[in-house]
């Protein structure tokens, strides 16, 4: 038996547009979805209980508008979802730490999470959850098996490597082969049922600041060509010009 | 002047020239680049004596770092480091480090950092659809796109000094599986060429491997690709779902530029196009467009390439 966390976030559709509103994202009129990759941290987290027994807990940060995520969490098959409440926005040190201290009081062996959210890209969270907790962690894992220890496998420079990973650990999940079961219709209803256990914390001032957010900036008009055989030409240019060959 | 640690990026074993990179990150920041560089041999360290900028250079030696661990090597590292902002690369491996590294000091991981001004720290977010300007009030661990910071000269001559270190190793390596091909993954590589549905079929990914092999890059391919055939794995997906790349060139053949890709290459140094459909999202990011079927193109950019490399 084995109490297992996954993490999920709920991020923008990762189809939509981004738009500014002054010199903030406005994300108000965007579509907001569960983060790919945790997506494959639900899954890995649902076999890994199958495997050995156990519950799954999906634990989120956000305002109430963040219920969703964890309802479709529920919808796919977790047992038990919570939120930290909390609507600011958390530099990792704060972000971390308000997750370490709720794991701690829930008790947990393994902790899944995505390789990375789909809107910061960062990737911060699972290694450095695992090093506030004092567990071991694996990042951008693309197969686990699971018993004592975990097996999971993971690129490293020329392949990928094998790695004994022993409990308690953080795993951070890339897609790799897994398919992601969808959620079926009692699932669903029993999601609408579910209560949102809603945890209160303190949280740690921030020392990384959000300053502005801006449009990336525009590429100068490139070159174009007419036919394959301009292809010469643009090689010639990528060695003459562009000095990248 | 306050001192900036810079991690050494360590690949195979050696040091990666995108540490010369990371100098120039941190001389952005107004400090002093000490480099750390973390070796099983103390001689892996001479490998960047030659950076020009560096204030010192300390050969942090240890058997932890002779297979990746994040526990191992930033308890390691965490023992010899001066206080101060730590500067890694945003490779993948690296960037873990970073966070595992900033946790164990109890400071905050900036990543993919791409613009360094008055102190202010500037990164992609959403995949690269905007920007985010974020301010420092305190120590922290950042991390540098690859390709993206000017390198710091060769001309220098820093004498290194070692510091044995040791650590806290959590996992241990079964075994390591060689890719069966010789050719570089999408994240390692400086060049990549990649293939679209426009393709036709996974058979003809051939065509972009030998211009790969000739050039000594790396194949990739579109979520589109991916999802239509099995047998392009997600390993070679580039995209918001796959791999974030800045190679310093990037060719698209039969892609045609989703949001879903752009976010994953947007950011590579120069951008090749070759799409038969002028109107493809693509060639608005393209350094060189090519409106021609792959067919056509493939063969003559083959051809040329191999004399010009030959």
């Amino acid at each position: 038996m084995a109490n297992i966390i996954v993490l999920v976030k709920q991020v923008p559709d990762t189809n939509a547009r981004i738009v500014l509103s002054g010199d903030r994202v406005d994300l108000s009129a965007v579509k907001k979805v569960m983060s790919p990759y945790d997506e494959f941290a639900v899954e890995t987290a649902l076999q890994h209980r199958e495997s050995s027994g156990g519950e799954v807990t999906a634990i989120t940060v956000g305002g109430a508008g963040a219920d969703k995520v964890l309802k479709d969490a529920k919808a796919i098959g977790v047992d038990n979802i919570v939120r930290i409440d909390c609507d600011a926005s958390l530099d990792s040190n704060a972000l971390q730490s308000i997750l370490a201290s709720v794991i701690s009081s829930l008790g947990a062996e393994v902790v899944y999470c995505g390789k990375s959210a789909a809107d910061t890209g960062a990737g911060s969270t699972g290694p450095g959850l695992a090093e506030r907790l004092g567990w071991a962690s694996v990042s951008n894992t693309i197969s686990v098996e699971f018993g004592e220890q975990l097996s999971v496998v993971t690129p490293a420079a020329g392949g990928n490597a094998r790695i004994n990973v022993p409990l308690p650990a953080v795993v951070s999940c890339d897609k790799g082969n897994i398919k992601v079961r969808k959620p079926n219709v009692k699932g669903i209803m029993q999601a609408k049922k579910a209560q949102v256990d809603v945890r209160s914390v303190d949280v740690l001032a921030s020392t990384v600041s959000v300053v502005a957010h801006s449009m990336p900036p525009a590429k100068p008009a490139g070159k174009s060509y007419q036919g394959g055989a301009a292809a010469a030409e643009v090689a010639q240019l990528l060695r003459d010009e562009a000095n990248v060959i | 002047m306050t001192e900036t640690i810079v991690i050494a990026e360590i690949v195979k074993g050696a040091v990666h020239p995108t540490t010369a990179e990371l100098i120039t990150a941190a001389l952005a920041l107004g400090s002093q680049p000490v480099v750390v560089v973390p070796c099983t041999d103390a001689s892996v360290a001479d490998g960047a004596a030659q950076f020009s900028g560096a204030a010192r250079i300390l050969a942090a030696k240890s058997d932890v770092f002779s297979n990746y661990d994040a526990a191992g090597w930033a308890s390691a590292l965490d023992a010899i480091a001066p206080a101060g902002i730590i500067i890694t690369s945003a490779s993948p491996q690296s960037k873990d480090l970073a966070a595992r590294l900033a946790a164990r000091r109890g400071i905050s991981v900036v990543q993919d950092v791409v613009q360094i001004e008055g102190g202010n720290l500037t990164s992609p977010i959403y995949s690269g659809k905007a920007m985010q300007t974020v301010s420092l009030s305190g120590d922290a661990v950042v991390t540098v796109r690859p390709n993206v910071f000017a390198a710091a000269a060769s001309d220098g001559s820093t004498d290194v000094s070692v510091v044995d270190t040791t650590g806290n190793v959590a996992t241990a390596v079964q075994e390591f599986m060689a890719r069966a091909s010789t050719r570089l993954d999408v994240a390692e590589a400086n060049i990549i060429i990649s293939g679209g549905r426009g393709m036709g079929s996974p058979a003809n990914f051939t065509h972009l491997e030998a211009i790969a092999d000739t050039l000594g890059a790396a194949v990739g391919a579109s979520r589109a690709a991916v999802d239509t055939w099995d047998d392009i794995p997600h390993s070679m997906q580039v995209g918001q779902t796959g791999k974030t790349v800045n190679p310093n060139l990037y060719i698209a053949v039969g892609i045609s530029g989703a949001i879903q890709h752009l976010a994953g290459m947007r950011s590579s140094k120069y951008i090749v196009a070759i799409n038969k459909d002028a109107d493809a999202p693509i060639f608005q990011h393209a350094d060189y467009g090519i409106v021609a079927t792959w067919e056509e193109a493939l063969p003559v950019l083959q051809s040329t390439l191999s004399t010009m490399m030959a």
